[in-house]
């Protein structure tokens, strides 16, 4: 019986005849009026769409917009001897991310005098290296003092924003910084501003260093809760947990910024 | 201005494809006038349940397949997830073992990891060989008796490279024949056919598939619906409970709207897979040398010939896949990439990867795939642009990787010198 009664039925005769006007002309006029049925199929259609929260209108802000697709600083050919100072250089292909950077010094105030960069990496690691590199020599140049003090969440703030999961991996401008000051100072017999790089072990009997936390940091980890599962930190070492709480606090400090 | 905008070239058809207006207009009388559930026993209910039988018939048709052995459900991804927790959780007294291989869709791969994790199962991920095509004698060498589903895609969606099914469906069936095994006995053969619905041969019987899923909206249909086909005689426990739609395996009122569209959509691909084959390979062959002829230092990722027609995989080494990505769009050129920094875990693409490939390669990853809209103009202007960008991007570069010397991982690239952060999370 059931059987017979699906057989019979086909909706669009059936509601035709109800009057409820679902013939295929009809359809055939809604899907010509529908503005949307074009747009796909790739005509005239514009390629950013609002964010109705920010407002702005693309993946990243518009100031990252214009850094990435106009980038300041660029260097374009290879420098000849004399040119800069020193040079340095930080990430590697595998991550993704590599930058390196030129720059001149000027001797008398102890100021940038000019910096150029060149960067492997996706569009909000090339707006941040060229945001950093205007923040620095804007002005005639920043102290090299005040420079150094430039931190990742400085430079995000003069961008308009990162996501944050791009934090980690784009904003490595500070550090290739450092390390061609690190050049300049070597050269210039500054041997006492060198700035120390490497890791410092905290946790001395599982070795975990305070590079492990600032990478943790900006996995996640928040809490010193999240901080002991991710790394199994203090377990092995209880004296060590001072020591940890605080370079939680420095991290999320430095690349979140402030708790509000 | 208005008119000054540049023609949009969409070129991420793996990714969705536009809906065919001729299939919009199927859906539309489910939007509006054919409204009944189709459980009902009403007129109402009976003219809904009429169209969802008439859908269901069309698809089985397609396969070559009983009514009865098509389940409509939610996405691809159901489809994957039902077929694997379905499987998985009814025959886990015949054995805790699932074998798939290590280029799988995240549907599939994260399904299995899931098993693997809390349901104290055992997963085989069998390796692609550099081709990233999986080797029949591979997936033999790793059945043991206490398998219970074989799962490989029909077509990747990131390189397209096919996968022999019907040789690796002969070799279970050997297996299980010297083995003792009845057909309705495990192991069983899954296969996700999202990628392939549009271009290849879909006839169950023939593959010897006993699981495999569809999607919509790879096939110029809707978004939001899935088909697991099921042959007669397995059984699957339910993932989703309720009133019993669906056989009892995918509880939820039936999208209607969705689900003959879904049918229209396969129809008409199907039915015009022939001739769309043929013109489309010839774009993908001259795609390919446009690429490769106008910009140097590109590496074609998968196998060329074995590949979906409408899917080109090029590495551009010494530049990275999401400013590409960007820069392009900017152009009105929409594609994919496989590099970390376009995904949400900030993993390079793990398809990429097992192919062989150093974490250069997939950051540099750029996946083009074509439709039945694309034309040879659409090729010659992206080959354009492309290598424009490809300039300027490699002029703010700072490394220069080459093709030839071989780039092994760097580990003290990471930080704290160890592994790269997605591969320690494991």
């Amino acid at each position: 019986m059931a059987k017979k009664i699906r057989k019979r039925i086909n909706p669009h005769t059936y509601y035709r005849r109800k009057s409820l006007k679902i013939s295929k002309e009809n359809i055939l006029n809604k899907v010509k009026n529908l503005k949307n049925t074009n747009i796909s199929v790739g005509v005239n259609s514009k390629s950013d769409v609002m964010n109705q929260f920010t407002g702005q209108s693309w993946v990243y802000s518009d100031i990252v917009k214009d850094h990435f697709f106009n980038p300041h600083n660029l260097l374009l050919k290879n420098p000849k001897k004399g040119d800069f100072d020193s040079e340095g250089e930080v990430g590697s292909p595998a991550c993704g991310d590599v930058m390196k950077m030129w720059i001149k010094i000027d001797k008398k105030n102890d100021k940038i005098k000019n910096l150029k960069w060149k960067t492997f990496g996706c569009a909000s690691a090339i707006a941040a290296t060229s945001m950093f590199s205007v923040m620095v020599t804007e002005k005639g140049g920043m102290k090299i003092e005040k420079a150094l003090k430039i931190k990742p969440q400085d430079i995000i703030k003069r961008l308009g924003g990162l996501p944050e999961r791009k934090i980690h991996c784009s904003v490595l401008c500070d550090k290739a910084f450092c390390k061609a000051l690190n050049n300049y100072f070597r050269q210039s017999g500054q041997a006492q501003r060198i700035m120390v790089l490497g890791g410092k072990v905290i946790d001395t009997r599982l070795n975990i260093t305070d590079k492990d936390i600032e990478e943790a940091v900006l996995e996640g980890a928040r809490t010193i809760e999240d901080l002991q599962k991710k790394l199994k930190v203090g377990a092995g070492d209880k004296d060590a947990l001072p020591e940890i709480e605080q370079l939680l606090r420095f991290y999320c400090e430095k690349y979140y910024g402030k708790e509000k | 201005m208005k008119n000054n905008q540049p023609k949009r070239i969409y070129l991420d058809n793996a990714a969705a494809t536009s809906t065919d207006p001729e299939i919009l207009q199927v859906m539309l009388p489910y939007f509006g006038g054919v409204f009944g559930n189709p459980s009902a026993l009403h007129l109402d209910g009976r003219v809904a349940k009429n169209a969802l039988f008439e859908s269901r018939k069309k698809v089985a048709n397609i396969l070559n397949a009983e009514v009865g052995e098509i389940i409509f459900c939610g996405s691809g991804t159901e489809s994957d997830n039902l077929a694997i927790f379905g499987m998985g959780r009814f025959y886990k007294n015949r054995g805790r073992h699932l074998v798939s291989t290590n280029i799988e869709h995240h549907a599939v791969l994260n399904s299995l990891q899931h098993l693997q994790k809390k349901e104290n199962f055992t997963v085989t991920m069998v390796p692609v060989k550099k081709n990233g095509i999986i080797s029949k004698e591979e997936i033999l060498k790793n059945i043991k008796p206490e398998t219970i589903l074989i799962s490989v895609m029909y077509a990747n969606n990131e390189i397209g490279t096919l996968q022999p099914i019907k040789e690796i469906t002969d070799i279970i069936r050997k297996w299980k024949k010297e083995n003792e095994r009845g057909v309705n006995d495990p192991p069983f053969f899954h296969t996700d056919a999202c990628q392939a619905a549009g271009y290849l041969d879909l006839d169950v019987k023939k593959l010897g598939v006993d699981l495999m899923t569809l999607n919509g909206s790879k096939i110029y249909g809707p978004k939001g619906v899935g088909v697991l086909y099921i042959r007669r005689g397995i059984h699957l426990e339910p993932i989703i409970f309720g009133g019993g739609q669906e056989m009892n395996l995918r509880s939820g009122t039936e999208n209607l709207a969705a689900v003959t569209g879904f049918a229209k959509a396969l129809e008409l691909v199907q039915k015009n897979k022939n001739k769309e084959n043929a013109r489309i390979k010839k774009l993908q062959k001259y795609f390919f040398q446009q690429i490769l002829k106008n910009i140097p230092r590109v590496v074609v990722n998968g196998d060329l010939t074995n590949r979906l027609p409408n899917n080109v995989n090029v590495s551009i080494l010494g530049i990275e896949g999401e400013a590409a990505l960007l820069c392009l769009d900017e152009k009105g050129i929409s594609t994919s990439t496989g590099s970390a920094c376009d995904s949400a875990r900030l993993e390079p693409s793990h398809v990429i990867l097992a192919l062989g490939q150093s974490y250069e390669y997939a950051h540099g990853s750029l996946r083009f795939s074509m439709s039945k809209y694309t034309t040879k103009k659409d090729i010659d202007y992206t080959t354009r642009i492309l290598k424009d960008v490809v300039e300027k991007l490699r002029k703010i570069s700072s490394i220069k990787v080459g093709g030839k010397e071989n780039n092994k991982l760097n580990k003290k690239a990471f930080l704290s010198g160890g592994l790269p952060h997605w591969e320690r999370k494991k």
